[in-house]
């Protein structure tokens, strides 16, 4: 049998540290709010572990969860930890194509029946097969195929956790969701346009070292990373209760810092880790960037109204409704009067 | 659709619709209701002025009953004030009116209207136990009373879990705080609260009506 070297043994061949390697299983242990005691076991885990299988689907996507991944300005240990993982299928960055591509994922799957990881990038069409197809099979069937002999199955990104962009308003190629369609397996979302990568990693971490998927939310997604608004651990948070807030991208508000919610920050309602993990290497998230976040991981963000509408505003659908409203009251009041008046001179006439 | 999204859409729609017609029913309907014919010789002209002078009069109390109203008119102070400052000075609120009526105003800090949130609600209390508790008040008070109470309060304790995250998720919360006013809204031009437009016109009716009869406003 050929010999699979361990997560280990991969890591240590590309140049990483111990201090490295280490320093890594203490920010996972962080992130998944384990006590520090358990930092020694995820080193262990991942280090003994023989290069688990990952098959990765991609279907209607931009590939932008992938970017995300792999383009890192320095090689990251999440980014290697990637490297390390027995990944036998990715369409973005396998070198084989056509047939040799499918017959590695079938040998993938036969191989690890039972134990390998399916990680989905992308929605999937159901309006038509022929909207999306891969080596000629339909995204739906190829799905289902694969994630018949998985062990869990790992959503990337808001298109194959929610449906995303693809399955905006109107959706026109019926695009569904990973977990509309695979009931029979452990499915955990991590949803982002696109997902931060120590986030993706961190999940894989802890289905290395603990053998399961982590503790989820209700739409899905590992608590330890959607357990808090962006608005709660935002650093601008102490200028939204100041009452400090940009009222433009160019005003003074918006050169101090100042807090983003008038500009249509949806930080108070999305759930993601962006203000603690932050985005290359730590360096910054959207709203350092004085962007105000647009709610990406949340179930249909696009279809949320405008992004840059205020998060408070109302809905009242059209100013010809509420006139209508207005010209029934007054016609309701008017009867009301009238039938007061003939009352009134009724009784005063029997007076 | 999600609750939030149910809240702040359907939801709010129709109890503006709600609003708007049953404000507009009942002022048209007391507005053009005629008066009685009068043919009594009347003792003063019972115009706009006599109206004025009751508005602002009847926003103090009369020397005799000074002492027994004081705590509930501090309290009923209070709450209407604080109501005023959490509805239209915080911040969110006047980012709500903006993008419904294009106006923007300065709000205040929002540990101040937390603060000013908490005062109004503690006032609230304070009055309903009197209600709940003095003989005379109980007698004179029905349902619209208590209803009017709870439909009022609810908006401002829903509005103060969302700060804290209490029991439930943000938007959660803040789904049930839009709700809340939906159902404040809906109530508003139906029951007692139907003082807060009604306030000044019945008041002024009040005025004209007494100056013309000759009673001391």
């Amino acid at each position: 049998m050929k010999y699979r070297p361990t997560v280990g043994e991969i890591l240590q061949a590309k140049g990483v540290s111990r201090r490295g390697f280490l320093k890594y299983c203490a920010t996972t242990a962080s992130l998944l709010a384990l006590p520090p005691s358990m930092i020694p076991r995820i080193a262990n885990a991942i280090e003994s572990a023989r290069r688990p299988s990952v098959i990765w689907l991609s279907f209607q996507e931009c590939t932008g969860c992938t970017e995300s991944l792999t383009r890192s300005a320095s090689p990251t240990v999440e980014g290697l930890i990637f490297d390390a993982i027995s990944l036998d299928y990715h369409h973005t960055l396998q070198a084989a194509s056509g047939d040799q591509a499918e017959a590695a994922r079938h040998a993938a799957m036969e191989e690890n029946d039972g134990s390998y990881l399916v990680l989905v990038d992308g929605s999937i069409p159901t309006g038509n097969p022929g909207y999306s197809t891969i080596a000629g099979i339909s995204n739906v069937d190829m799905l289902m195929d694969t994630v018949k002999g998985a062990a869990a199955v790992v959503a990337i990104g808001s298109c194959a956790a929610f449906g995303g962009l693809p399955g905006a308003d109107p959706n026109p190629t019926g695009a569904v969701s990973v977990q509309d369609l695979v009931t029979d397996k452990p499915v955990v979302n991590v949803p982002g346009c696109p997902p931060i990568p120590m986030v993706m990693t961190a999940v894989l971490a802890q289905f290395l070292t603990f053998g399961q998927i982590p503790d989820l939310d209700k739409h899905g997604r590992p608590l330890a990373f959607f357990g808090n608004t962006i608005h709660d651990r935002c650093y601008r948070r102490p200028f939204y209760e100041q009452g400090k807030f940009a009222e433009t991208f160019d005003d003074e508000g918006a050169k101090a810092g100042w807090c983003l919610y008038k500009l249509g920050c949806k930080g108070p309602t999305t759930y993601n880790a962006c203000a603690t993990v932050k985005w290359n290497q730590g360096t910054s998230f959207p709203i350092e960037s004085g962007h105000p976040c647009l709610g990406c991981s949340e179930p249909k963000f696009w279809d949320k109204g405008g992004f840059y509408q205020p998060l408070s505003t109302g809905h009242f659908g059209s100013g010809a409704t509420v006139a209508g409203a207005a010209v029934a009251g007054v016609a309701l009041g008017a009867v009301a009067a009238a039938a007061g008046r003939r009352r009134k001179a009724k009784y005063t006439k029997e007076a | 659709m999600d609750l939030l999204e149910f809240a702040r859409g359907p939801a709010l729609q129709f109890a503006a619709l709600v609003l708007v017609a049953g404000t507009l029913w009942r002022i048209v309907g007391i507005a053009f209701l005629g008066k009685k014919p009068d043919y009594s010789e009347p003792r003063g002209p019972g115009g706009l002025g006599a109206a004025l002078k009751v508005i602002w009069t009847r926003a103090f109390t009369a020397e005799p009953f000074k002492k027994a109203t004081l705590y509930p008119k501090i309290m009923a102070y209070v709450m209407h004030i604080g109501l005023f400052a959490t509805i239209f000075l915080f911040t969110p609120h006047i980012v709500f009116f903006e993008g419904w009526m294009g106006l923007d105003w300065p709000g205040l800090p929002n540990n101040v209207i937390y603060f000013i949130g908490v005062a109004t609600v503690v006032s609230g209390f304070a009055l309903i136990i009197r209600r709940a508790t003095s003989p005379v008040l109980k007698l004179i008070s029905n349902f619209d009373d208590y209803f009017s109470w709870f439909v009022t309060m609810l908006p401002l304790v829903t509005g103060l879990l969302i700060p804290v995250r209490a029991l439930f998720r943000y938007e959660d919360l803040l789904a049930i705080h839009i709700l809340s006013v939906a159902l404040l809204l809906i109530w508003l031009p139906f029951g007692k609260l139907g003082h807060t437009f009604l306030v000044f016109m019945t008041r002024g009716t009040t005025g004209m009506v007494f100056e013309r009869r000759g009673a001391k406003t």
